[in-house]
């Protein structure tokens, strides 16, 4: 081959493999447009006030809403909140300022296990521990689950953002004399924080879609379910319901309620990434 | 000269703190500092080192240090002088910054890393000492500024708010005088509560060093404190220095021969993890003792 083909060739191949790539970019993001493109004709077309106020009507009346799936897939997603989050936090800060190297792994290994238990499989869990022992569902054993699920992504996020943190800010707390818890929950975990709101916010918006889990928990209900000790109607769940009953007004409002769940998930990463954006620290890696 | 001494009868394996001998004969400082006398290999320091009415401040005594199996010091035995400025010189890597760390500990921040010998400051043991409290007597200042993320006032009060037991006048008044002190008062006194990221490199570097003052340390420990400066900054600092020498006993770690020549008073040589020479700053530029010292100090090294 001379040198001309062999350049000739090489500028073929590049060609080609920039081709490619855009084809598939553009296939990937024409999938995403067309997901939600559909979900937002067919969604925000059958959306109306009652949807957010009314509670669903009986089997066969047309009209009503979810304010109850709503209101419960809040009260769900706040209390794993409150479970997964807490737990995680201070599992990363562990690993991040204390852990000592073996152990730290062992650990590490064992939320990236947890992170690929599939959601149905933590459901079952829940469901065991919880319902089984209270004898019935609740929107606490949801919670449950979900914060269980949140745990391992917690963990990560947190122990990324803190080592994203320039040993220098600790090192010029601690040459002051501050103890090092102090250091960290003065210097450190602020300066890290964003970052770590940002984790949990992520974190967040990926459980809130998840349906198997509350199938086995948190179950539903028509009505409004007060405190967290009821079957409790969410989102994805009403979803789930709706989407396979044979009524054509159900068919609707599935739509309606697939729409605000993804501008729920959707409006809670973006300003998860703009919190991250505007940070000071968002290293990362 | 030297007069065998219990430092070193000491196994290498133990750490035996020792007290302090008294300080205020001056024929028993003369003796001491033959005691100090390093390595083997390592020129004794002139018995007539310290000036009359010089005390000692800190002492390490046979001090060795190490990263995991790899050595970092050798042999490491000095006095360093009250009130004065003291330089470290030597080429990159031969154990300055490790040797800076060991006097208010911050080497203990470092996992799988092992002292021996002794560190003493004011005759005690400062392994033996709360951490924290030999920390807030013997400052740092790092070659890279490294203010908070808060705001310029917060960055200085910091240290007094860890401490506690100052009411907020006191803390604004204490901030203020860091401030003065470090030369960067009249820079940022309309902006204190803005973000201390808005300084320059200089004014973050002398930052540092008002939040190194504000908790009154009597030892101020800086790492290279000016290689990141222009002139200005760097000319800034090292007056800086001579006048905070009044009231507090400053180290000083630098690449630049000119600027020990111009801040300190007591030059230290290192040299692949030992003090090769330890003398009168002039002394350690004009007539070195070691042939390694003079070679570095001319710039004729390696
Ligand atoms: N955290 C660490 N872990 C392992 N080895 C280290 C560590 N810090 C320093 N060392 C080693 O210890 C030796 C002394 O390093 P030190 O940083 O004290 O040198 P230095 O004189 O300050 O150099 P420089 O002028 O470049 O700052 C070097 O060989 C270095 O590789
Ligand atoms: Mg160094």
């Amino acid at each position: 081959m001379t040198e001309a083909t062999r350049l000739r060739s090489r500028h073929m191949v590049n060609n080609v493999m920039l081709g490619l790539t855009g084809l598939f970019t553009i296939i990937i993001a024409g999938a995403l447009l067309f997901i939600l493109g559909y979900l937002f004709i067919n969604g925000a077309r059958n959306l109306d006030f009652a949807f957010f106020t009314q509670l669903p009507k009986p089997t066969g009346e047309t009209g009503g809403g979810m304010a109850n799936a709503i209101v419960g897939s809040a009260k769900i997603l706040g209390m794993a909140t409150a479970i997964g989050v807490p737990i995680g936090f201070l599992g990363g800060v562990y690993l991040a300022e204390y852990g000592n190297k073996s152990f730290a792994f062992a650990v590490r290994y064992l939320t990236d296990l947890l992170n690929g238990v599939p959601s149905i499989v933590i459901g079952i869990f829940a469901f065991t521990l919880v319902v089984l022992k209270a004898k019935h569902f609740s929107a606490f054993a949801g919670g449950m689950a979900l914060g269980l699920m949140m745990i391992p992504i917690s963990v990560r996020s947190t122990e990324e953002f803190l080592r994203a943190v320039p040993n220098g800010l600790r090192e010029g707390a601690l040459a002051l004399g501050t103890p090092k818890w102090r250091a960290l929950a003065t210097v450190v975990i602020p300066a890290a924080k964003d970052g770590i709101i940002t984790g949990i916010m992520l974190n967040l918006a990926r459980v809130a879609g998840e349906t198997a889990p509350l199938l086995f928990t948190s179950l539903n209900n028509r009505f409004w379910s007060p405190g967290i000790n009821q079957p409790t109607s969410t989102l994805p769940v009403m979803i789930y319901t709706y989407a396979l009953s044979p009524y054509d007004d159900w068919h609707r409002q599935a739509w309606a309620a697939g729409f605000v769940l993804l501008m729920l998930i959707l409006t809670i990463n973006v300003s998860a990434r703009m919190i991250l954006s505007r940070s000071r620290y968002s290293g990362g890696r | 000269m030297s007069i065998p001494m219990e430092a070193h009868e000491r196994t290498p394996e133990t750490r035996v703190p020792r007290a302090s001998p008294p300080m205020n004969d001056p024929a028993a400082r003369a003796t001491q500092i033959a005691d100090a006398t390093p390595a083997p290999n390592v020129a004794p320091a002139p018995a007539a080192l310290f000036a009359a009415g010089v005390g000692e401040k800190m002492r390490a005594t046979d001090l060795n240090f190490f990263y995991g199996k790899a050595q970092a010091l050798y042999n490491i035995s000095i006095r360093i002088p009250t009130n004065h400025v003291t330089a470290f010189i030597g080429p990159s890597g031969c154990g300055k910054s490790t040797f800076l760390r060991t006097l208010n500990r911050m080497c203990d921040t470092v996992k799988g890393t092992r002292v021996e010998g002794d560190v003493q400051l004011d005759g005690e043991d400062v392994f033996g000492l709360d951490v924290t409290s030999v920390r807030r007597r013997v400052g740092m200042v790092f070659q890279r500024s490294n203010p908070f993320p808060k705001s310029i006032f917060d960055n200085v009060a910091y240290g007094l708010r860890v401490n506690g037991g100052l009411s907020r006048a006191e803390v604004a008044e204490r901030v203020e005088r860091s401030l003065v002190r470090s030369a960067l008062w009249d820079e940022v006194k309309h902006k204190l509560h803005e973000s201390a990221y808005g300084l320059s490199g200089g004014q973050q570097q002398r930052l540092c060093i008002a939040r190194a003052l504000a908790v009154d340390p009597e030892v101020l420990l800086l790492d290279e404190p000016c290689s990141a400066l222009d002139p200005i900054s760097t000319s800034k600092i090292e007056e800086l220095l001579l006048t905070l020498a009044d009231s507090c006993t400053i180290v000083i770690v630098t690449h630049n021969m000119q600027q020990a020549a111009r801040v300190s008073d007591y030059t230290g040589f290192f040299l692949m993890g030992k003090l090769v020479e330890f003398d009168k700053t002039e002394q350690i530029f004009q007539a070195p003792s070691r042939k390694e010292t003079e070679d570095y100090v001319t710039g004729r090294f390696g």
